[in-house]
């Protein structure tokens, strides 16, 4: 076979359940209760003859957030539509979506380009319009031909459905728009985001377009790749995807048209993506307007209150820890990268300690590094913001050396480990019983470093002639001496002292 | 109505007909869509197109929570359960998202 040149094309379906107490059209809670199947549902999420769904005002004011954060065009006028297909998670045989006039349109995200070199990626937003999710089949595993059985506990609850154009180029790009996406919908404040319980879904369409000798390119079918419930999964099923089709292409020859659209899903124990069964007239779906249901009109003052009242995204936080704390790009990244509470902790930690590079430092390294150890959120960790933030104001007053800080955050997260509370209070504690405190009287330091000149005056005297690697004995003793103080002050008033005398 | 339409609207509505009841649903459509048509008399040059027949807009409720059914209350409708979930014939695929 001779090589292929191609561009891999990608758009993105995600789905998103919106952080309500109730669902979308009904009072019925929206916990997450696989535990006690059907014990969430009324005749409105049943779908029982002569019920009547009324909108959630905050599930439709989440809407409207997220699509300004994605910097979409909120609709003046939107409206729901009945979307009919038959399936057994469908009570009503249809589901409440909307299909010609959605909420919002047109917007994007940005994302970091597959090179950290070149500059961000805009990957543009077609819509993201409200609609109601549906129950939950489980199949009978055993392949006797058992029923299946169905959980209404998740029907009517309300799901944001964001669909991207098809400029994703890799599927590291997918995952990391998937990444961001999820990044951002937790800053806002909109969803869980919880992949696991299915808060977060995403649907890939995927196809490719060859390139010819003579500059020509021809696409290939689309394929919509369903079943992925992690980011890594995403990656790995688009992956996969992206070589059969080349090598189908190579085989059949088989254009975009050629053959109708078709559904695969992801086998993630074999690491291969399947064939799915279509079912017939499976896109006629007869949209009509609900007439259960009225429209929702915004004025442009309210679009605009709405715009005013959003909360700091990821990425506008990212540049203002850049520009006004002096994070790197990294650093910035790392932290908000791990959701809202660690860049909640980081901030409050480098509003104590005032300095937020070394706020960042702690937190990237040594927070990071023992949560990790931990397995522990960020809300357990022992050493709050309050006290890290007040420890590292104690490096940055001089008062600690960050080994001394260091000492104390052991021994801090000692005691919180043999079940002591630890408080702001106990760094005190612990500075005192140990003699940690940087000495800043220099009449002692004075005082130790010509004793150790006068114990060891070969070593003086050879660091005298310059060789500064024989100063280590001595700084040793002074350190003894002196416990607390500084080795770099140490250090230079030891060669200042040789250097005078 | 073409007879091909009235075997796909009813193979859309997962009803099962006889060729006899095909024609005669058929005939019924044809009058029903007839009568509608009678609709296109109408000048609708300078009017706005309406999605909605009632002049409302913007009913919402609050986000609360009401009580739900009880799970024998929620199943009593059904035809075959197993006192937890829905029983169905066998589902040979499985589809996600909203659709
Ligand atoms: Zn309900």
């Amino acid at each position: 076979m001779s090589s292929l040149s191609y561009t891999v094309i990608i758009g993105l379906e995600v789905h998103t359940q919106l952080r309500t107490r109730s669902k979308l059209f009904c009072g019925c809670s929206t916990d997450f209760r696989p535990d006690a199947p059907n014990s969430q549902t009324c005749p409105v999420c049943l779908g029982l003859p002569g019920a009547l769904p009324v909108m959630n005002r905050k599930a439709f004011e989440l809407s409207v957030r997220t699509a300004l954060a994605l910097n979409c065009r909120i609709a003046e006028f939107t409206k729901w539509d009945r979307k009919q297909y038959y399936y057994p998670d469908l009570p009503k045989a249809y589901q409440i979506s909307q299909y010609d006039l959605p909420f919002s349109s047109g917007g994007w995200l940005e994302i970091a380009a597959d090179d950290p070199g070149e500059p961000v990626r805009r990957i543009r937003i077609t819509r993201a319009h409200l609609e109601e999710d549906a129950g939950k089949n489980i199949h009978d595993e055993t392949g006797r031909g058992g029923d299946s059985m169905v959980d209404l506990n998740r029907t009517g609850t309300p799901l944001l459905e964001i669909v991207s154009e098809p400029d994703l180029r890799s599927a590291a790009e997918a995952r990391r728009y998937l990444e961001e996406m999820r990044t951002l919908l937790l800053f806002i404040g909109v969803s869980d985001c919880n992949m696991q319980e299915g808060s977060l879904r995403c649907d890939a369409n995927v196809n490719l377009h060859i390139h010819h000798a003579d500059g020509s390119k021809t696409a290939t079918p689309i394929v919509e790749l369903k079943n992925m419930n992690s980011f890594r999964n995403v990656e790995l099923a688009i992956e996969y995807e992206v070589k059969r089709q080349a090598s189908q292409w190579q085989k059949t020859g088989q254009k975009i048209g050629d053959v109708p659209k078709q559904t695969r899903g992801w086998d993630a124990e074999r690491g291969v993506t399947f064939a799915q069964r279509e079912k017939e007239e499976s896109s006629d779906y007869r949209y009509f307007p609900d007439p259960d249901l009225v429209p929702v009109v915004l004025t442009v003052q309210q679009i605009e209150d709405a715009r005013k009242q959003l909360p700091e995204t990821p990425a506008v936080r990212r540049d203002r820890f850049q520009n006004q704390l002096g994070l790197t790009a990294y650093d910035a990244a790392v932290i908000i990268d791990q959701g809202p509470e660690m860049t909640q902790y980081f901030e409050h930690t480098a509003q104590l300690c005032g300095d937020g590079k070394t706020a960042a430092n702690w937190v990237t390294q040594d927070i990071l590094r023992d949560l990790n150890a931990a397995g522990t959120p960020v809300s357990e960790f022992p050493v709050t913001a309050e006290i890290l933030g007040t420890l590292l104001n104690w490096i940055r007053e001089g008062r600690l050396t960050t080994k001394s800080a260091r000492d104390v955050y052991s021994v801090l997260k000692e005691q919180a480990a043999s079940g002591q509370s630890i408080a702001v209070g106990d760094i005190e504690v612990i500075v005192r019983e140990r003699k940690l405190e940087t000495v800043r009287d220099t009449g002692a330091l004075q005082a130790a470093i010509a004793a150790a000149i006068a114990a060891k005056p070969e070593a003086a005297a050879d660091v005298k002639s310059g060789k500064h690697a024989a100063a280590g004995p001595l700084i040793g003793m002074i350190m003894k001496q002196v416990a607390g103080a500084d080795p770099k002050a140490v250090r230079e008033l030891l060669l200042k002292t040789l250097a005078d005398s | 109505m073409e007879i091909s339409d009235v075997r796909k609207v009813a193979s859309l509505a997962r009803l099962a007909l006889t060729e006899e009841e095909l024609l005669t649903y058929g005939r019924q459509l044809t009058g029903i869509l007839d009568y509608v048509r009678l609709l296109d008399e109408v000048d609708t040059q300078n009017t706005e197109p309406m999605p909605h027949a009632i002049a409302l807009q913007n009913v919402f409720r609050d986000d609360q929570r009401t009580n739900s059914l009880d799970v024998a209350d929620a199943l009593s409708n059904a035809p075959r359960t197993d006192g937890q979930y829905f029983l169905v014939p066998q589902i040979l695929e499985e589809r996600s998202g909203g659709k």
